[in-house]
């Protein structure tokens, strides 16, 4: 069984200094995550950076499912809303006792609920991947989702669980009541999390992973057994899925049913796609846009969600590979140095497409405020929805854009087969 | 001596079309055994059937006097038996090299560790790029197996195969669609590899199978109807007259 091999693949050749370009990455990361708080240091900003490193951890964790082991999960939430009320369970437990278990540990116990509660479910659940798994885990999604409404005692039904971070013992004089502390424990978080999943995927394990995702058949003849992988595979997911929840209900002390949902799953899986799956970083990257254009769409548009639902379909379309995948196709050609002779083409066929985007903006917003007489304002211009001239300008750009698109991203084609047929040459893909 | 493989009196139906018909057969340890018959005869089912893919409707399959029908592939694997496939069957987007070091990883004791690195285990490695140099495909080591030309991947489903030093190794037509010179490449290839070891090939390159094996078992509409030496395959009138016509000659 062999896929349908892609056109061109970038050769990966074995570089001195590797290691230290390697641990380089992660100290950047660490020294980023350090100094972001001291230059954006609004309230806004330090809740957008809290949440964007929970997503962080969350969507990596989805990637062990969907990258490395090839199990597509509609009920990822379940995992990271059940880390997320034992994290607040054991906070007010913690608290009412007085245990000395200082705050930053909580979110291990987040994990571990949300690796038990895969233990429970999972071998079960990945005995087949494919259509089968899918369709598991978006009905345990439902089955988890409603029954946390009914049992009250356990997830405080519509109004959830509350608790107060404060009340634990503080550490080193941190209570953990200012948000730039909540901060710089999700960041410790984010750092252990990402490196501890990435370590996973460099042991006998996660390779095991990716060869059953690209095989499971073939696994059983080199002495694997593709179900306990999938297994392993599962509980890492919920281990670090429970991490991420248990981290939100430090973030919000509360949780609540939302934290389980349908929405919250299908928000990982966006974040997971668009960012890609392929690399390990995809879902980083995935994870930092899909949180900074919720959190800045909300404010903006009231159809936010349709957005999302445009910018998933363009990716699934016209590049599957997600960011990362877009941005690992360019690596061959600036090692071959033949990066400058696409930018150009890129250029023109940007102001089409960006054109084309303003018109489709604009064509959802004049329908979405149509009822409502508010007037739209797209880059500091006014526009009246119900007035014939925004129907007009709207068609124009999409029409024209659409056109005029068509035939400059032609061109980038042409540029990137006459810039990769001079990567091909250098050997720099196969 | 116990026999390296021993089929018994097995059956297999696929619903009610019987593909495999009191299936005997025995491969004695160290030996090089080839089944040859005409397509559909059930060579590959046959194949299914001992590596655990496929479960026999009855009858019994015993590796090294140890009965396996009714067992996983991969409980099979760990007992020592490898096969290959007529289709290649390779992990298409990891790495030329990451195929083979995923055949070795069992082999060598390390399962499903979660705590250890494996780019630093000296023994996997050593023996990734050993079955690599064999298979000529260490110039290819960073090419994901999905990108190899066809008889690059045929080398890699041999490498996969033995990678894991079982000890009976079973290839379902390694040759197929392969040029003349491949073939020759890949015969004196899978000759040094099973050195020592039990090798059960198909193959339907004549000049291949009475090169290769020690013995024959010819199979027709799913049964063996003659096994032995080359020369009493050649010699046996009923091969001759079910099977191989003026080709032997
Ligand atoms: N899973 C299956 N379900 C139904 N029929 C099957 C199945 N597998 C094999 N068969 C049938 O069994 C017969 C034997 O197939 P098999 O692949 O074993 O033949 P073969 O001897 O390997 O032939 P070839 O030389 O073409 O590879 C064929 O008629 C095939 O259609
Ligand atoms: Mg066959």
């Amino acid at each position: 069984m062999t896929n349908a091999p892609t056109p061109s693949i970038a050769v990966t050749k074995q570089e001195p200094g590797g290691a230290l370009s390697f641990y380089g990455v992660w100290l950047i990361a660490a020294a980023a995550l350090i100094v972001l708080p001291l230059i954006f240091s609004s309230g806004g900003s330090l809740t957008s950076f809290s949440l964007i490193g929970i997503a962080i951890i969350f969507a990596l964790s989805y990637n062990i499912l969907l990258g490395q082991t090839g199990l597509l999960s509609f009920g990822h939430a379940v995992q990271y809303g059940l880390g997320g009320f034992l994290a607040v369970h054991a906070m007010n437990a913690v608290a009412s006792h007085n245990w000395p278990i200082p705050l930053p540990v909580i979110p291990l116990i987040g994990g571990i609920g949300g690796m038990a509660f895969a233990l429970l479910v999972g071998w079960v659940m990945t005995k087949r991947a494919g259509t089968v798994f899918a369709m598991i885990s978006l009905g345990i999604g439902e089955l988890v989702a409603s029954s946390s409404l009914i049992l009250r005692s356990v997830f405080g039904g519509e109004s959830g669980i509350t608790t107060d971070r404060t009340s634990l013992m503080p550490l080193f004089g941190w209570t953990f009541g200012p948000q730039i502390q909540v901060y710089y424990l999700i960041a410790f978080w984010v750092m252990i999390s990402a490196i501890a999943m990435y370590a996973l995927t460099r042991t006998p394990l996660g390779r095991i992973c990716n060869a059953v995702r690209d095989n499971p058949e073939r696994v059983e003849f080199i002495g694997y057994d593709p179900h306990v992988v999938r297994y392993l595979a599962y509980m890492f997911a919920g281990f670090f899925a429970g991490i991420a929840g248990g981290l939100t209900a430090i973030n919000f002390e509360i949780a609540n049913s939302a934290y389980l949902g349908a929405t919250q799953s299908g928000l990982v899986l966006f974040s997971a796609f668009i960012g890609g799956t392929a690399y390990f970083f995809g879902p980083i990257l995935g994870a930092i846009l899909v949180t900074y254009l919720q959190l800045g769409l909300t404010s903006v548009t009231s159809v936010w969600q349709l957005y999302f639902g445009i910018i998933f379909i363009g990716i699934v379309m016209f590049a599957p590979g997600g960011i990362a995948g877009i941005l690992m196709k360019h690596r061959p050609l600036i090692r071959a140095g033949t990066l400058g002779t696409v930018i150009p083409s890129y250029l023109v066929a940007a102001i089409p497409t960006l054109a084309l985007a303003l018109g489709v903006i604009l064509t959802i917003e004049t329908v979405a405020r149509f009822s409502g007489d508010a007037a739209i304002n797209l880059l500091g211009i006014p526009f009246v929805a119900t007035a014939p001239t925004t129907w007009a300008a709207a068609a124009v750009l999409v029409v024209g854009g659409f056109l005029v698109a068509r035939i400059t991203w032609r061109r980038v084609a042409e540029a990137w087969d006459r810039a990769a047929t001079v990567a091909r040459d250098r050997g720099y893909l196969a | 001596m116990t026999a390296a493989i021993q089929v018994n009196a097995v059956e297999k139906s696929f619903g009610n079309v019987q593909i495999i018909r009191d299936l005997n057969l025995s491969v004695a340890k160290g030996e090089r055994h080839a089944i040859i018959g005409p397509n559909g005869a059930g060579k590959s089912t046959t194949f299914n059937l001992i590596s655990g893919h496929i479960k026999p409707t009855s009858g019994e399959i015993r590796l090294n006097g140890e009965v396996t029908s009714g067992l996983r592939p991969f409980e099979i694997n760990r007992r020592g038996l490898s096969r290959s496939f007529q289709v290649t069957n390779v992990f298409a987007r990891m790495t030329v090299w990451e195929n083979v070091r995923c055949a070795v990883l069992w082999a060598t004791g390390h399962r499903y560790a979660f705590w250890k690195n494996v780019d630093t285990l000296p023994e996997v490695k050593q023996r990734t790029a050993e079955i690599l140099d064999e298979i000529h495909l260490s110039h290819r080591r960073d090419v994901p197996a999905g990108l190899l030309t066809y008889a690059e991947q045929r080398e890699l489903e041999i490498g996969i195969t033995i990678a894991g030093g079982a000890s009976v190794i079973m290839l379902d037509e390694p040759t197929a669609g392969m040029s003349h010179a491949e073939t020759e490449r890949a015969v004196a290839l899978i000759r040094r590899l099973t050195e020592g070891r039990t090798l059960v090939i198909v193959e339907h390159d004549m000049s291949v199978v009475f090169g290769l094996a020690d013995r024959i078992s010819v199979l027709v509409y799913g049964h063996i109807i003659a096994s032995g030496t080359p020369e009493e395959i050649r010699g046996n009138p009923k091969v001759k007259e079910a099977y191989l016509g003026e080709e032997v000659d």
